[in-house]
């Protein structure tokens, strides 16, 4: 497996949907183009938001990691 | 553009964090968003609102809920709002009628409200929202 260094971690662990998306959404709105945003969350609604969301945003989602007891999102900014 | 729009009616915490959810998530999606806020709805948008309540209705369920809520530190339904708001288009209506009838002034709702509109002017906006809502 690659491993793809994160250039912004976003620890959005204890907030409830759809909070961690929204931290991911503004982190992605300050990001430049090519960096790479890893978010942690621990809600149960961003497994299926989180890629919704990065598919039509037209981001790329890198890796979605099981980590326990949260869930790491790790996203490219692509535009 | 996919369009949300939401009659926040209700004034209790049970019914306005859906709509800060919701509003949220929608704003996400790049929706634009109307909220028309009235009643206690628009109520629970003054500035010296107490926290809102849970809804008796739910009876003991109630306290619970209130209860898991302040634990968890859950945002409030207007910190919801706000930051909607910032990612996306989210405009916020207060209803003219219940506005006049409270003698409210702009100054006495929270900074998130854009603009205070009559009922025609909302049916206006909101009759070609994919979504419509009354919450």
């Amino acid at each position: 497996m690659t491993e793809v260094k994160p250039d912004i971690v976003v620890d959005a662990r204890g907030s409830y949907c759809p909070g961690p998306l929204m931290e991911l959404i503004k982190a992605i709105k300050k990001a430049e183009v090519g960096q790479v945003i890893a978010v942690y969350s621990s809600d149960s609604g961003s497994k299926t938001d989180i890629p919704l969301w990065v598919e039509k945003a037209g981001h790329e989602l890198i890796a979605v990691n099981d980590k326990g007891d949260y869930t790491e999102f790790v996203v490219r900014k692509k535009k | 553009m996919t369009k949300l729009s939401i009659i926040m009616f209700s004034g209790t915490a049970d019914k306005l964090m859906p709509v800060g959810v919701l509003a949220s998530a929608a704003a996400g999606l790049g929706y634009e968003v109307e909220i028309f806020a009235t009643f206690w709805g628009l109520l629970a948008l003054k500035k010296d609102a107490p926290q809102p309540d849970v809804s008796k209705d739910y009876g003991p369920m109630a306290e619970m809920f209130k209860k898991i809520m302040q634990e968890k530190n859950m945002p409030s339904f207007i910190d919801m709002l706000r930051q909607a708001k910032e990612i996306g288009n989210v405009k916020i209506y207060a209803c003219a009628q219940t506005f006049d009838m409270m003698g409210l002034k702009k100054e006495d709702l929270v900074d998130i409200v854009d603009d205070v509109i009559g009922a025609m002017e909302y049916l206006e906006k909101s009759k070609d929202a994919d979504i419509n809502l009354f919450i």
